[in-house]
């Protein structure tokens, strides 16, 4: 496994010597949606608290760091932990409402998705932060402030992204951390009366996971360039984070990559098919079905399943 | 048979009760109830469908709180503390209705318990490893919980308890549903349980099993106490057979 785990990495290394300009931005997208993915997982995905909000986390992140990058001169690189550091503190607030008042299943999807939408409505609103009109990043292409004139580099820091959240998820995992949020998904109470302190953890989860979203902000904002709240706060952001992860195996190291390699191409391809005129978020259509076809099919994800047959092919 | 390993008298109570109340709109579930419980020793809890036995051991683990009272662990009060901080003070409780972890194995189901003293996995895993055999289950220890049989799932239940170290073990029903043979065996399993040093409080339906086991027995009716003594006083007790099998047997002439 960690000869495989090497290779893997090595080959995604030295990927972009072969990759033309728009094969690179295409993985930029599968490494960028495989790290917001396996953010969510640790909350959503190992403790089993659906978040449904997490472009809250996004947003937050995303216009601390463009904001303090404009107006008071500080470097992105610095702006993005601020970002993670504000995510966070949101993240311990919408996770303190719910678990602290026992909101499950439902109703916490719906908690999380109202608070998105307030920050939706708060940024629209808010003049200083360019409200309906949005908020614009002026290229420079300098590295200190988070801007590259390679594609090439946006890669390597996605690539980096996503590969220190694999980290930090295969860590927790391992660890007692994770052993709990994995038993809390399955019965709260019965953890309960073997000593896990379920607030607790599901907190340290939800601040964990909100980090890490809030990080990406920097990344999103960025490389995009241009802040709208209805994009980087709406519930469609969500959706795209919340399903890579139930597609590629929720609860799982590898499911939230593997969910991004199947999705992000696939929205990219229906993008560039359907991306003009009437046909416009015909890639929602496809990830209607795709979504049907694994709850009916593969209920636990991709990666469980593939796990499964490589089992069943014998022994390694 | 007697119970073995009579408990220590004199030395102050491992668990006090006091008072204890909680009422559930219209009914009283649990009325003013007081009993101690000595270090060492195995206490019964019995009475009929409804007499408030479960609630009980809801109050006494946290999961519930009780309207009045107050119960004494280790000569510390609970009143307050949630579940999870009273089984970190070494009270552990099973539940009637078992549940197992079902996606997780045997082995992880109860590795989750050990992590509450040994919060190292590598650790804890050789804990659960050691209560897995404690209890029988070694040949199911990777097998996931969902494809146990009832009284394997009883003794996961068990296990999973065992593991967190506990020096009060709430048992509540841990031999409902199980054949003659499989009663035997936990029979045997619970006495071991308290040879290692565990005090242990039961609730159970089978009078074979709690007579055999318990030093003394609570018998509840309606939330309240009725008669609390050493199992042979108990079994033979007016109030606990009217209690039983209702008022007009109490009387009636042995055939």
């Amino acid at each position: 496994m960690k000869w495989l785990v090497a290779a893997a990495i090595a080959l995604l290394l030295a990927l972009p010597l072969w990759l033309n300009s728009y094969a690179v931005t295409v993985f930029i997208f599968i490494f960028f949606y495989a790290f917001l993915g396996q953010a969510w997982n640790i909350v959503g995905g190992y403790a089993g608290q659906l978040s449904a909000g997490h472009a809250a986390f996004v947003g937050i992140g995303a216009y601390a760091s463009a904001l303090l990058s404009a107006q008071a001169g500080l470097t992105p690189w610095i702006g993005m932990l601020v970002g993670g550091v504000l995510a966070a503190v949101l993240g311990t607030v919408v996770g303190y409402l719910g678990f602290r008042f026992g909101l499950r299943g439902f109703y916490f999807v719906l908690l999380t998705v109202a608070f998105a939408e307030v920050c939706r409505i708060v940024a629209l609103n808010t003049d200083a932060v360019g409200g309906a009109l949005g908020f614009y990043i002026t290229f420079t292409g300098n590295p200190r402030q988070f801007q590259f004139q390679d594609n090439r580099a946006y890669y390597y820091v996605a690539l980096g992204l996503m590969l220190a959240a694999t980290g930090i998820v295969a860590a927790i995992e391992r660890r007692r951390f994770g052993a709990y949020l994995i038993a809390i998904r399955e019965d709260e109470q019965a953890c309960e009366a073997l000593g896990v302190n379920t607030f607790r953890y599901k907190m340290l989860a939800m601040v964990v996971s909100s980090f890490l979203t809030g990080v990406g902000g920097t990344f999103y904002a960025f490389y995009l360039f241009s802040l709208q709240p209805n994009s980087v706060f709406g519930i469609p952001l969500s959706v795209e984070i919340v399903i890579r992860p139930i597609v590629g195996g929720a609860g799982t190291v590898l499911g939230p990559i593997l969910g991004s390699f199947i999705l992000s191409p696939l929205a990219e391809a229906s993008r560039i098919y359907f991306g003009q005129g009437s046909w416009s978020g015909a890639h929602l259509i496809a990830y209607g079905l795709l979504l049907i076809a694994v709850v009916l099919f593969l209920p636990q994800g991709a990666y469980p399943a593939l796990r499964r047959l490589w089992v069943k092919a014998g022994p390694r | 048979m007697s119970p073995a390993g009579a408990p220590t008298s004199g030395a102050p109570p491992l668990l006090e009760v006091r008072g204890l109340g909680k009422r559930f709109g219209g009914l009283q579930a649990v009325r003013d109830l007081s009993f101690d419980m000595a270090r060492g020793e195995v206490l019964g809890l019995i009475g009929p469908n409804g007499a408030g036995k479960t609630t009980v051991f809801h109050l006494l683990s946290g999961f519930l709180a009780p309207d009045g009272g107050d119960v004494r662990f280790d000569g510390r009060s609970l009143a307050g503390l949630k579940p999870h901080a009273i089984c970190r003070l070494g009270l552990a409780r099973t539940f009637q209705i078992v549940r197992p972890f079902p996606h997780l194995s045997v082995r992880e189901n109860v590795r989750v318990g050990a992590l509450a003293r040994r919060p190292q996995m590598a650790e804890a895993r050789r804990r659960a490893e050691a209560v897995i055999d404690q209890v029988g289950l070694g040949a199911k220890a990777g097998h996931p919980a969902a494809g146990l049989t009832l009284s394997e799932r009883k003794r996961l239940e068990l296990a999973r308890a065992l593991a967190t170290e506990p020096t009060l073990l709430l048992l509540d029903e841990v031999m409902a549903g199980l054949n003659p043979t499989e009663i035997e065996a936990i029979v045997t399993l619970v006495r071991g349980i308290h040879a290692s040093g565990i005090s242990i409080l039961l609730i159970e339906h089978n009078m074979r099993a709690v007579m055999s086991l318990s030093h003394r027995i609570v018998v509840l009716s309606f939330g309240e106490k009725i008669v609390e003594g050493p199992p042979a006083a108990v079994a033979n007790h007016p109030r606990v057979i009217e209690a039983y099998l209702g008022e007009e047997y109490v009387h009636a002439p042995a055939r």
